[in-house]
């Protein structure tokens, strides 16, 4: 006989082996983003379609670029954990694990090259 | 004490169609799904905007003339849209899981507020851009 509680047999059996922090997480970036999505919207497609000499002066000055920083970070890294679960719902095995890693490939690829292009443009 | 068994454990399966009668509470929560990873697309163009921004004239020329011609546009504007409904789809998660608004007929107009107040945000950014 061994000595393990029901409970204790089934935490880690779900699709997913964990998820509380995950769920956390969600609740967290969503709040964050709902905060900054709105301004950043308006900042962004004002700038879109503005020429290069506007887009250039808007996206170097500091309140559009943290924010833009900050709605890309947090955005990818919410987006990657909910494609997670998109994809632990759907698929398993070999196949989950390289669409988990080529989602989350993406998502710090476009932080990476966003920061990158938002540093060169403000120095 | 109960017994280890050893079973294998199931995907959850895809319930729509076969085993689940679509309804609007289902619908409006799966669009928020959708909504939410077609927005990698438009992440693609904001990010290849900023490295051409970031690139020079050149570059920003031809970056802006695809995001802004009509494919682009219809990209954009489409995204500005699962942007708001994301969002309203969000904020009403958030209420479901605060344990409230879980009465049917509140989960449903719940579910009718993301439908009809995405339209109407996406309305009102584009009129905000146009000012």
């Amino acid at each position: 006989m061994r000595y393990l509680t029901d409970r204790k047999r089934a935490v880690g059996k779900g699709s997913a082996h964990a998820g509380a922090e995950h769920h956390w997480f969600m609740i967290v970036s969503s709040v964050a983003l709902a905060f900054m999505l709105p301004t950043w919207l308006i900042v962004f497609g004002r700038a879109l379609g503005s020429g290069y000499d506007a887009a250039l002066a808007t996206m170097s000055r500091p309140f559009p670029a943290i924010l833009t920083a900050l709605v890309l970070i947090v955005g990818m890294v919410h987006f990657q954990k909910g494609a997670r679960t998109m994809i632990e719902d759907y698929t398993g095995g070999t196949t989950r694990k390289l669409l988990i890693m080529a989602f989350a490939g993406f998502a710090y690829l476009m932080i990476a090259c966003g920061i990158f292009a938002l540093v060169k443009i403000a120095l | 004490m109960a017994e280890a068994k050893r079973i294998e454990r199931p995907l959850s399966p895809f319930m729509f169609v076969q085993y689940y009668r679509l309804q609007l509470t289902a619908v409006t929560s799966v669009m928020i799904r959708i909504t939410g990873n077609a927005l990698m697309v438009a992440t693609l163009l904001v990010v290849w905007w900023l490295l051409a921004l970031a690139a020079g004239p050149e570059a920003f020329e031809t970056a802006e003339w695809w995001i802004t011609s009509w494919v682009g546009n219809l990209v954009m504007f489409g995204s500005l849209w699962a942007v708001w409904y994301h969002y309203l789809g969000g904020l009403r998660h958030l209420i479901f899981d605060a344990g409230k608004g879980l009465e049917i007929e509140t989960a449903e107009k719940l579910g009718w507020a993301c439908v009809y107040g995405s339209v109407v945000l996406t309305i009102l950014t584009v009129i905000i851009y146009w000012i």
